[in-house]
């Protein structure tokens, strides 16, 4: 039957079956793709202002440890992570605020008022006052605060934190 | 090209007489009322898929199966779709396997030499409900709650051993977290797991002895 139009009862059933399972597979399987990968397309927006305290509270030219928490929800349970920066005063007005976090695989740093140095506990990795790589692994220097992430309203410091 | 590599695969895997036992087999005088079985057997493989998707979002806890099934209808995307077709489906299965038990029954389908196959039925037929008792706790609101310390007073009421019973489907004397992850153990890896041998055994027998003819009038 070559070049004609006929078709078999046999052949349209097996073609409908396979037609009618592709619909489904598809159906199903589409929306199931979506529901596993869910919570990769969703974007959460962590960013906020964070007040860290008022302005005059931090002493000029030595660093001080500001922390605060943030919560996030995850699905169906709330979770909720402390972050730090450490704020300098250079001057009346001026601050440099850097993030605690260490740019090698960040752990917290302290530091270490003897040295004059940010010390990283978990791999020894050295900062200097302003967030310089002075030794250790870490790839670059110390994540900053900077122009229009900070402002100052009513005396009290706030920082544009950005999650994570 | 195609056809020397199905050649190919054919000669080890031996497609066509796979095909050709499976889906090829000689059928008496079609019939509806013979579908049941295959229809069964796709709602487990539904309910499989579907119970899989949903286990990367329920927990079995009691501090959380309900949130995360809330989480499911609300927060993910169509989480509502495959947690609806797992409930229904689930419904929906427990009453094919029954009718297709009917009509086995009617039918005189479990003579000679299909005694086995009937007996293995039996138990699939049990396994459903029992997939349907363990789900139906999972998702820890108050009527699974109420649904199952009724049903497991229920299994208490057998005598002599009917308290180790309704201790043992427990997990302890009353209803508790223990409750929650045995059922969904039972749920998800036991039942399952002798769902799946049963059905096995079910489909080669039926491939073995061929469908059974339709009682005549003589008969």
């Amino acid at each position: 039957m070559a070049g004609s139009h006929y078709i078999s009862r046999r052949d349209f059933i097996k073609l409908i079956t396979g037609a009618v399972g592709a619909v489904i597979g598809a159906v199903i399987g589409l929306p199931a793709i979506d529901f596993l990968i869910d919570p990769a397309l969703k974007s959460v927006g962590k960013d906020a202002w964070v007040p860290l305290g008022k302005l005059e509270t931090f002493e000029i030219g030595k660093p001080t440890l500001a922390t605060f928490t943030r919560s996030t929800v995850n699905g169906w349970e709330k979770t909720v992570n402390s972050y730090g920066v450490f704020v300098l005063r250079t001057s009346e007005t001026d601050t440099l605020i850097l993030s605690n976090k260490c740019t090698h695989l960040g752990c917290h740093v302290n530091w270490n008022v003897d040295k004059q140095e940010y010390i990283c506990p978990c791999h020894d990795a050295q900062f200097s006052l302003n967030g310089e790589v002075l030794g250790g692994p870490p790839p670059r220097p110390m994540d900053r605060y900077t122009g229009d992430q900070i402002q100052i309203v009513d005396g009290t410091l706030l920082i544009h934190f950005l999650g994570g | 090209m195609w056809k020397k590599l199905f050649a190919w695969l054919d000669e080890r895997l031996a497609l066509n007489e796979l095909y050709k036992a499976t889906l090829d087999r000689p059928e008496p005088k079609g019939n509806w009322w013979n579908t049941l079985g295959s229809a069964s057997l796709f709602l487990f493989l539904l309910q499989g898929v579907t119970g899989i998707f949903l286990s990367v979002y329920y927990t079995p806890s009691p501090d959380h199966a309900y949130d995360s099934i809330q989480y499911i209808m609300n927060g993910v995307a169509f989480g509502w779709l495959i947690r609806g077709i797992h409930h229904w489906g689930a419904t929906l299965m427990v009453l094919v396997v029954f009718i297709h038990m009917l009509r086995v029954f009617i039918t005189a389908s479990y003579k000679y030499p299909r005694e086995l196959t009937w007996l293995i039925g039996v138990g699939l037929l049990l396994c459903t409900l029992g997939m349907g008792f363990t789900g139906y706790l999972l998702p820890w609101d108050q009527k699974a709650y109420w649904a199952t310390t009724v049903a497991t007073s229920i299994a208490g009421s057998v005598p002599f051993i009917g308290t180790l019973i309704m201790k043992a489907l427990r997990g302890g004397t009353d209803l508790s977290a223990l409750t929650l992850s045995r059922f969904f153990a039972a749920h998800i890896w036991m039942l399952p797991a002798v769902l799946a041998g049963l059905i096995g055994v079910h489909v080669f027998l039926i491939i073995k002895h061929g469908e059974s003819e339709f009682p005549g009038k003589d008969d």
